[in-house]
């Protein structure tokens, strides 16, 4: 399975990369939305896979042994709520670029200047 | 304490000048000098215990862990040094507070010139590589604020800047130099490294340090082709060419190569190149002096030739080379602090330094006219004068040069002989000869303006004439300090009928007889200048600072293009480039298919989301982008369900809800997808992609199959339930034992969420 999410993870990078070098800043958002999972996978397959023991304890002998780590999803947690934010952000203000410049093109805000 | 003591204080007092000046009036130069001259007397002091045998070191602590001090070492050759910055330092202030009375910021100017007699102080007596950089560097300021001070003058401004950039330059290879010199000592200190010159001879660090090292010398003393700013700096009003040509600045790097030549010096290297750059630069500094009119240029280039005679005599480095180089430095001080000083004063009484506007003014100024035409003889080298024991030392050491350097001895006796033309020239064609008119009639200069140079002539009389009981006391531990082994020499004013005499009486005949044939001489030489010499250094300097700045400018504009995706582009692409090189370098990865562990619909969600991801790249419809970034958001929980993180798919599933409805909303207002990008750009843009995604795979692959390290999420495994009373670890972790980081993350939501409002209100009101 590692070598099949591998590929996922680098045609999402890939992905990524080819929308972060758009003309359209629509686009480089897309990408930047694209980075995001491609890095929370990442960060969750190197933390290891593990099926169906998720970080669950009840206070039992020797439960914990198997356990899926808690570590990297509490990181993951984080980064996607982060990404919401970031996201959000950056999405709006593509909105008040458009509505400003009256352009998505960021070679003509660069001749504008 | 006392070397360091004095700096200190010598430096406060610059400090204040500018500011006491108001209260001091006209008094301002002689109280100044004050603190000069009293470290001139307490180095003379000095004399008696340092022509004993005694070294005096200070050592204050700076940087104890980096070996780098704040230390002093005070031998002879520093002492000889002291007392030529002290006391013609203590001279020009007196000099120099008369002399600036008419212009603007006398104050501020006294300062400067305090802080330039520190900052030449403190390299003289450096016993740290370290602090002599610190106080060489000052020297190179200070000196811009000097040299700049008519700074309403656009000549001025251009040569301060040249001489800060050329020094500047020069500053930065001596302080490479002196790192790499450092290196084999493991120390900056200078009393180790002198005691040890076979460990950086026997290095191969000796090469480059000894190049760097050079290069910061020869700049500071202006040798050819770094001789030009010297001639520029003359703009520099008559007190600052006065110090600067005659124990500060220029001389700098002169102490620099003297002062190393016990520990780079001996070497073929060091001679040849020591001879050639010196031999060249004595000539060429004598040679253009001839055709110059503006007494002080005349005076400039004999500053180069003299400076070129010195490292010559440093690079031959025989007993006799050393002995006249202490010597002749001596000498050219005295005599060229008196001579710029008196350019000074005759341009102040008759209102030009123009050489054709000059004449008969023996008649107005009798006194000055005396001293001026003494120190004139030390320089043609004159018996009873002491340049005269100079020049018969440096023809006695290009005699009993141990190589047959039989072009340096030719191109010396031409150098002497064009200074003892220039002397003539300059005596009679000022002080006799045809009186034009003049706007105001030249009067004897008052106390202030003649007192430094009495003295400085008296002072070279009096050595020139008692050299063994008066001279060599004062050079003779020098002499000893920087070349070891070497004994100095007694000096004699008669040393009998030989070749050396012969050579002198030839030299004043012959400087004589181009005297007498200037007419046809000066003119002749003028054609060969326009003729072959055409290149001008100041224009060819100022013309590759402009190509450095069109280049600068160049370059800027190619990597500062102002288009994002360039910029991100450059780095994708470096930073793949090097991870494929990592990659390449690495073990290869064995990789075990085992298609068992793969459920045929985390299969189909995993093609899914590539298929998405895909087709949001290739479509050109806004639509397909949205409901692919769906599919790729949806997919993903679905893996981190499989894969036991149930909290993150929970969250997931919220964020990539709401994402998708505000992509919705922002996209709804947007225009459609334009075609923007040419195929070439695509197919470029797509392979960067591929690399950059190919090496992400790679590293997948490797962090899954790599032995890692134990996890630390034992602890929150054990403590998760005993300590915190939560089952679920990762809500433990986010809420208890990181809570902290969540409490930013929500700081970081909140301003977020403002921060979109704002922008959204904004909108509203216009």
């Amino acid at each position: 399975m590692l070598f099949l999410l591998a590929i996922l993870i680098g045609v999402l990078y890939g992905s990524a990369v080819y929308l972060l070098l758009r003309r359209n800043i629509f686009k480089l958002i897309l990408g930047l939305i694209f980075l995001g999972h491609a890095t929370n996978l990442l960060l969750f397959v190197a933390g290891g896979l593990t099926s169906g023991k998720p970080a669950f304890i009840r206070g039992l002998q020797d439960e914990a042994i198997g356990m899926s780590d808690p570590l990297p999803q509490a990181l993951i947690l984080t980064a996607i709520v982060i990404g919401l934010g970031v996201t959000a952000f950056a999405l709006t203000l593509v909105y008040r670029f458009y509505k400003v410049t009256k352009t998505v093109d960021f070679d003509e805000l660069s001749e504008n200047e | 304490m006392t070397t360091g003591l004095f700096l200190i204080v010598l430096l406060g007092v610059a400090a204040v000048a500018p500011f006491l000046r108001k209260y001091l009036k006209h008094q301002a130069g002689w109280v100044y000098a004050i603190w000069p001259f009293a470290g001139f007397l307490y180095y003379l002091s000095l004399l008696p215990a340092i022509n004993d045998g005694v070294i005096i070191t200070e050592t204050f602590t700076w940087l104890p862990v980096l070996g780098i001090d704040f230390s002093f070492y005070v031998d002879g050759f520093s002492v000889l040094f002291s007392l030529l910055v002290l006391g013609i330092g203590a001279f020009i202030m007196v000099y120099a507070g008369y002399y600036m009375r008419p212009y603007p910021m006398k104050g501020r100017f006294l300062g400067y010139l305090l802080l330039f007699m520190t900052a030449m102080q403190g390299i003289v007596v450096s016993g740290n590589l370290i602090t002599m950089f610190v106080f060489w560097e000052l020297t190179s300021i200070s000196s811009y604020l000097l040299i700049g001070y008519y700074h309403e003058k656009p000549e001025a401004r251009a040569s301060a800047l040249q001489a800060l950039l050329i020094t500047g330059f020069g500053g930065l290879a001596l302080l490479g130099g002196f790192v790499l010199l450092a290196i084999p000592y493991g120390s900056y200190e200078l009393s180790y490294i002198l005691s040890k010159p076979e460990i950086i001879q026997g290095s191969n660090l000796y090469l480059p340090a000894f190049i760097l090292i050079a290069i910061g010398a020869f700049t500071k003393s202006a040798q050819f082709p770094f001789h030009f700013w010297l001639p520029g700096a003359m703009t520099a009003p008559s007190p600052v060419s006065a110090y600067l040509h005659s124990a500060t600045m220029v001389k700098a790097g002169v102490f620099l190569l003297a002062r190393l030549n016990p520990v780079l010096g001996g070497t073929e290297l060091w001679s040849y190149t020591l001879t050639i750059v010196g031999v060249t630069t004595m000539f060429t500094g004598a040679w253009l002096s001839i055709t110059q009119v503006d007494l002080k240029r005349i005076l400039a280039y004999t500053t180069v030739s003299a400076l070129g005679t010195l490292v010559l005599l440093i690079g031959t480095g025989t007993e006799y080379a050393i002995n006249a180089a202490i010597i002749f430095l001596l000498v050219h001080a005295l005599y060229k602090g008196t001579l710029f000083m008196m350019a000074g004063n005759i341009e102040k009484k008759t209102g030009t330094r123009d050489l054709s506007q000059l004449g008969g003014v023996f008649k107005y100024m009798p006194f000055a006219a005396i001293i001026m035409s003494l120190a004139l003889v030390s320089m043609a080298g004159v018996p009873p004068m002491l340049g005269f024991l100079g020049k018969e030392l440096i023809y006695e050491a290009s005699v009993a040069a141990p190589k047959a350097y039989g072009f340096i001895l030719i191109l010396g006796f031409l150098t002497n002989v064009i200074l003892v033309f220039l002397s003539l020239r300059l005596a009679i064609g000022i002080f006799w000869g045809k009186e034009p008119s003049y706007t105001k009639t030249p009067a004897e200069p008052n106390l202030a303006l003649m007192l430094g140079p009495f003295f400085l002539v008296l002072a070279s009389f009096v050595l020139g004439l008692f050299p063994s009981t008066m001279a060599n006391p004062l050079t003779s531990k020098a002499i000893m300090a920087i070349s070891p082994g070497n004994d100095a020499i007694i000096l004699k004013l008669w040393h009998g009928f030989n070749l050396v005499l012969g050579l002198s009486v030839l030299t004043l005949l012959s400087g004589y007889l181009v005297f007498r044939y200037q007419n046809n001489i000066i003119p002749a030489i003028d054609r060969i200048n326009i003729k072959y010499f055409r290149r001008e250094f100041t224009r060819l300097f100022f013309s590759m600072i402009d190509s450095f700045l069109i280049l600068t400018k160049l370059k800027t504009k190619t990597l500062q293009h102002g288009y994002h995706r360039f910029y991100l582009m450059t780095l994708f692409v470096i930073a793949s480039i090097l991870v494929w090189v990592m990659i390449w370098r690495a073990d290869p990865i064995i990789l075990e298919l085992n298609f068992s562990e793969m459920p045929l619909n985390l299969i189909a969600v995993v093609v899914l989301i590539i298929a998405a991801s895909l087709s949001s790249v290739i479509s050109n419809s806004r639509v397909i982008a949205l409901i692919s970034m769906g599919v790729i958001g949806f997919g993903i929980t679905i893996i981190f369900i499989a894969y036991s993180g149930v909290d993150l798919a929970i969250t997931m599933i919220m964020v990539e809800t709401l994402m998708i409805i505000l992509a919705m909303a922002v996209v709804y207002h947007l225009p459609k997808y334009q075609n923007f990008s040419s195929t070439g750009a695509r197919m470029r843009d797509g392979l960067v992609a591929t690399l950059v995604g190919a090496f992400f795979m790679v590293l997948v692959i490797q962090a899954g199959t790599s032995d890692l390290e134990a996890p630390i999420s034992e602890y929150f495994k054990e403590a998760s339930y005993s300590l915190a009373y939560g089952r679920n670890i990762v809500n433990v972790i986010l809420v208890d034992f990181r809570a902290l980081d969540t409490l930013g993350e929500i700081t970081v939501i909140s301003i977020a969420a403002l921060g979109i409002y704002a922008m959204i209100k904004l909108g509203k009101k216009q």
